[in-house]
């Protein structure tokens, strides 16, 4: 059974598993930065109720989180070359490769789910806030950046983090694109030396180890920066 | 729109359209059987984690830390991949003969529901957590075992608080279910992909395929709001519903 568990794989494909890695950090942090300032206009403008595009964005959140992630690789996968044609008038699709559609992939899907957090936060805001804001000759633009979403991001922060945790985990899901982060570089070598037990395991464990100690620092950060109750 | 699944497969009477319908048939089936599982076992973890007794609190804690913090890609994985390593040598290569599609069904299935369940366990636990303490209190000085005060007192309080957010748990499992589609289950969005593949007609298997996802949502949405309205206790509907009722009745009078 375990007998012949070989800690020398591992030891051996580390640095190739550390690239992978790498790649998904990569991921997790060009989807929660694009995806953060994507979901905040998305929900900025459904909040200001801006007629036509507020309904436009409101389907495309609903739409978005109502699919799987996968069947969301896959739209971007063939939708992002025939996009590109039509936006650089190339005669025939244009091939991003599965790195780029990654990339776009998770912005555009995490803008959907940023966008429901920061929106839910948009609406725990007391109205006086606004009127003081008014009161005080601030413009929309001035009230909204220096008193709403400061406000906002402090009070949602726990839950933007926790749905970061899920997104890092998510990007394991970029293996049907064959694309190789973590998950696709242990296959990868998985497959080539039939070593499936060490690998995954590995993969496993690496998951395990960074997403347990990013929930518990969440938690720490929950409880020292909470905003204390206020009524 | 959809004409390419009226088609027929090359040499044979079948339709595109009938796989699409046998992978919506798995998807709905992986997720309702899972989903069952998962919340038998999230209910019985959720309420471990806020037991008495020390060591099973524990116990539930770790169950939730492990299967939570690994991708669920790479627990399908485990199950299908690495587990029938290692059992012993006839009961693994009798898992690995297993023809699909329960031979991939299954590890899916265990997968998805325990998966879920360490999901379902927290929001359970942040519902008893939400209850008044006095009401475990006045449960033990009735004289009731704890097991009673959780069966009678606490889960039926504290069920019917989460179960708004149970709604997205259970969208969530019809979401996951596709992540099979990597163990070689042809649930709804491999036949999707298997369409495109066989007549290069991506939009409209894609999008048949994602209709069926929001139908597939919209349903759950339904059902849930459903539940939740003959469960709740009567006098306790939200203060939205109750205002909206008295403005009726000022009108009519």
């Amino acid at each position: 059974m375990m007998g012949h568990f070989d800690f020398s794989v591992i030891a051996e494909a580390w640095p190739f598993l550390l690239k992978g890695l790498v790649f998904s950090l990569e991921l997790t942090a060009v989807g929660f930065v694009g995806g953060l300032l994507l979901g905040i206009a998305i929900a900025l403008v459904r909040h200001l109720e801006v007629p036509i595009a507020s309904q436009i964005l409101g389907g495309y959140v609903t739409l978005i989180r109502s699919i799987p992630l996968i069947m969301v690789l896959f739209w971007f996968f063939f939708l992002m070359p025939l996009v590109l044609m039509w936006a650089t008038g190339a005669p025939r699709p244009v091939q991003i490769g599965p790195v780029w559609t990654a990339f776009v992939t998770f912005t555009m899907f995490e803008a959907a789910y940023y966008a429901e957090i920061i929106r839910a936060g948009l609406k725990s805001i007391h109205k006086g806030q606004y009127g003081a804001s008014t009161a005080l000759g601030m413009t929309t633009w001035q009230t909204y950046r220096l008193v709403i979403l400061p406000q906002v991001i402090r009070a949602v922060s726990p839950i933007l983090l926790t749905q970061t945790i899920i997104l890092f985990q998510d990007t394991s899901l970029v293996y049907v694109l064959s694309a190789t982060d973590l998950l696709g570089a242990a296959s990868k070598i998985a497959q080539r030396d039939s070593r499936l037990v060490e690998m995954y395991l590995t993969v496993a464990v690496v998951y395990l180890a960074l997403c347990s100690l990013a929930s518990q620092v969440v938690a720490v950060l929950r409880q020292r920066y909470a905003v204390p109750a206020r009524r | 729109m959809f004409d390419v699944l009226f088609e027929t497969v090359q040499e044979g009477e079948e339709k595109y359209g009938s796989w699409l319908l046998s992978g919506l048939g798995w998807t709905v089936a992986l997720a309702v059987a899972g989903w069952l599982v998962a919340f038998a076992i999230g209910v019985v973890v959720g309420c471990a984690r806020t037991s008495s007794h020390r060591p099973l609190a524990v116990a539930a804690r770790l169950y939730v830390e492990i299967f939570r913090n690994i991708p669920i890609i790479v627990q399908m994985f485990l199950w299908y991949f690495v587990l029938p390593e290692l059992l012993p040598e006839q009961l693994g290569s009798a898992m690995k003969k297993w023809a699909p599609p329960w031979g991939a069904f299954f590890p899916a299935l265990v997968a998805l529901s325990l998966y879920t369940a360490a999901r379902v366990a927290e929001q359970v636990k942040a519902g008893i957590e939400a209850l008044p303490y006095g009401q475990r209190s006045a449960a033990r000085a009735l004289g009731m075992t704890e097991l009673n005060s959780y069966r009678l007192i606490l889960l039926p309080q504290a069920l019917r608080i989460v179960l708004p957010t149970l709604t997205s748990e259970v969208m969530g499992i019809f979401k996951n279910t596709s992540v099979a589609l990597t163990i070689g289950l042809l649930e709804l969005t491999a036949q999707a992909r298997q369409i495109n593949e066989f007549t290069f007609k991506t939009f409209q298997a894609f999008g048949a395929a994602t209709l069926a996802y929001l139908a597939l949502a919209l349903c759950v949405f339904v059902l849930m709001h459903w539940i939740e309205r003959a469960l709740r206790v009567p006098g306790t509907e939200p203060p939205s519903h109750r205002r909206a009722r008295a403005k009726q009745k000022q009108r009519v009078a």
